[in-house]
């Protein structure tokens, strides 16, 4: 088991950038899922195929657009520059922004569904018993969709593991930055070091199938307790 | 604090209209056939659907006129569903909890109280899908009363349930409004249910109230379709007077006069509801002294209702409460029955609603 210094690093990078990119998800993706499962809008479907669009885009185009966005004369750079962040691209928060919008569907969708499981009914008892609509949605909706919120995490973190088209356009394999683990494999896959590539892939292999073991398992326990 | 409401909805096909001021005290039945609009009119008032043309005040608090929606969360109306929609993740003590913690300081009941009166002090550790349907509809039940309403609504509350579970949750429901004096909006579609527990009566077809009033009265207005109907009936109020335990006879003092029913010895000084078929009640000219019968009331002819049916329906007053007869057109014919002539009603049974 030997994995070098850049090899931890950029398991260290891939992790947080899982962690942080999930926190981010669940925050916003709370709110917009919560909209979606809820709203009478008649071109609510727009923004649902919006949100649906990194499933079946190639990573390199989300990239790409991204990278144009990103930039300082970009909508996205323009504005993080105002704010005197610069440009964001080849930057981590810049690969927070990416893998946030590349995993959005696989957080959205489990929480929209969950949400919409969650009935009307129930809220309404909730409403009648004196609970405001925020209240309602914390003390109803949050617990009753609580294994949507398992699943959306599991799937969001796991996804955010795997990314690799996205990073390779706006990262800028920058080690201790922006070098991730698929990127550090691509790399010594490069100059045909099989064995590191073996090591670092073993792990991702092993890290997401343990995630994806952990979402399964819970929900077939969900299928028991009810 | 009495309650007015009126709505007027316009969707093509389903067209409602109401305006109704119902009573602070008793239990307000709303009864009429499946889509009549009764659940509609239940969720208008507790705010669940928002129809602009609408107008509701309780007491002096109006919860919608052109200007004002009050969201239902402030209003404070319990409201009971067909499905009890109780908190699956949540025990029974903690959904009691819900509604109680969510109350005005100073406005909280007893949970013990309340508790005590629904018997489901058993049940309290216990997760919903545990109970029985009874079960969890008296958890509803005592869940929204703990919430403090002004107004309890319920929606066919016992629809879900099989006739003993029904039988179960009836008293309870009466001696909620016994108790606790808390107003009650009650829709059904189960006549049964109607006659036992409503005070007054909404009447509703097609969208429209077609009769309110008095439970008494509409059910013996004989141009209405409760008394056209097979069994129709009248009710009628008694005090228990004394048990005549040589004969096993509960003895009642009624409005009409003295009611006596064989069987059960009822609680001396209870007051209670009576129901008196139409099809069990004879109409003679004279006091008979020589009959089997022994509930026999002193009236006054009011309507012969019924045209050229075989069958005619004929309203009498005894006092000031109205008995429905259902006899043969032969009959009346007869008897030259006509309003205002003196005639005794007689009738084979009596049954004790509550």
């Amino acid at each position: 088991m030997i994995f070098t210094e850049a090899d931890l690093v950029a398991l260290f990078v891939t992790v947080k950038l899982a962690f942080i990119s999930t926190l981010v998800l669940l925050l916003c993706g709370t709110p917009l899922a919560w909209w979606l499962s809820r709203s009478k809008w008649r071109f609510r479907f727009l923004i649902e195929a919006i949100v649906a669009l990194p499933l079946v885009l190639p990573p390199t185009v989300l990239g790409f657009y991204l990278l144009l966005g990103l930039s300082p004369s970009g909508p996205i750079g323009s504005l993080s520059s105002s704010l005197g962040l610069g440009s964001l691209a080849f930057t981590f928060q810049g690969l927070v922004v990416g893998s946030v919008l590349y995993s959005m569907p696989f957080v959205v969708q489990p929480l929209q569904d969950g949400f919409r499981n969650v009935g009307i009914s129930r809220l309404e008892a909730a409403a009648v018993l004196g609970a405001s609509p925020i209240d309602r949605f914390f003390s109803v909706a949050v617990p009753v969709a609580r294994p949507a919120f398992v699943t959306a995490s599991v799937l969001g973190f796991a996804h955010t593991l795997g990314e690799f088209g996205v990073v390779l356009m706006i990262g800028g394999n920058i080690p201790g930055e922006t070098q991730v683990v698929s990127i550090a494999i691509y790399d010594h896959v490069e100059m045909l070091h099989y064995s590191k590539a073996h090591l670092l892939s073993g792990l991702l292999l092993l890290l997401s199938f343990l995630t994806l073991t952990l979402v399964y398992r819970h929900r077939g326990f969900k299928v028991v307790a009810s | 604090m009495s309650i007015s409401a009126r709505f007027h909805i316009d969707h093509g096909r389903f067209t409602f209209g109401v305006d109704i001021a119902i009573p602070e005290k008793g239990i307000t039945g709303v009864f009429g056939p499946s889509g009549c609009g009764k659940t509609t009119l239940l969720r208008a008032i507790a705010g669940l659907d928002h129809f602009p043309q609408g107008y509701i005040r309780i007491g002096g608090e109006v919860w919608q006129d052109t200007t004002t929606f009050v969201p239902t969360y402030k209003r404070m109306v319990g409201y009971i569903f067909q499905e009890s929609n109780l908190f699956t993740h949540m025990t029974v003590k903690k959904n009691l909890k819900y509604g109680l913690s969510r109350v005005p300081k100073g406005r909280e009941l007893s949970m013990d109280t309340i508790v005590d009166l629904l018997d489901i002090s058993a049940l309290m550790d216990q997760y919903p899908r545990n109970l029985s349907g009874g079960e969890q509809q008296r958890v509803a039940i005592a869940r929204a009363i703990l919430a403090s309403p002004r107004l309890l609504l319920m929606d066919e509350p016992l629809a879900s349930l099989d006739l003993d579970r029904k039988r179960e949750i009836i008293p309870y429901i009466e001696a909620l409004n016994h108790d606790l004096g808390m107003p009650i909006i009650y829709v059904s579609h189960d006549r049964d249910e109607i006659t036992r527990l409503a005070d007054h009566l909404l009447l509703m077809d097609h969208g429209k109230i077609i009769s309110s009033g008095s439970i008494a009265d509409v059910l013996t207005r004989v141009d209405l379709p409760l008394a056209k109907s097979a069994d129709a009936e009248s009710i009628i109020r008694a005090k228990v007077r004394d048990y005549d335990s040589k004969y096993q006879l509960s003895i009642l003092e009624s409005s009409v006069g003295q009611v006596v029913i064989p069987g059960e010895k009822l609680e001396l000084g209870r007051d209670v509801r009576l129901r008196i078929p139409a099809r069990d009640v004879s109409l003679t000219l004279v006091h008979q002294t020589d009959t089997s019968i022994l509930n026999i009331f002193s009236a006054t002819v009011d309507q012969v209702f019924g045209g050229d049916a075989p069958q005619v329906m004929v309203k009498v007053r005894a006092g000031d409460t109205a008995i429905l007869a259902r006899i043969t057109r032969k009959s009346a014919d007869n008897l030259k029955l006509k309003p205002g002539m003196k005639i005794f009603a007689q009738t084979k049974s009596v049954a004790v609603l509550t």
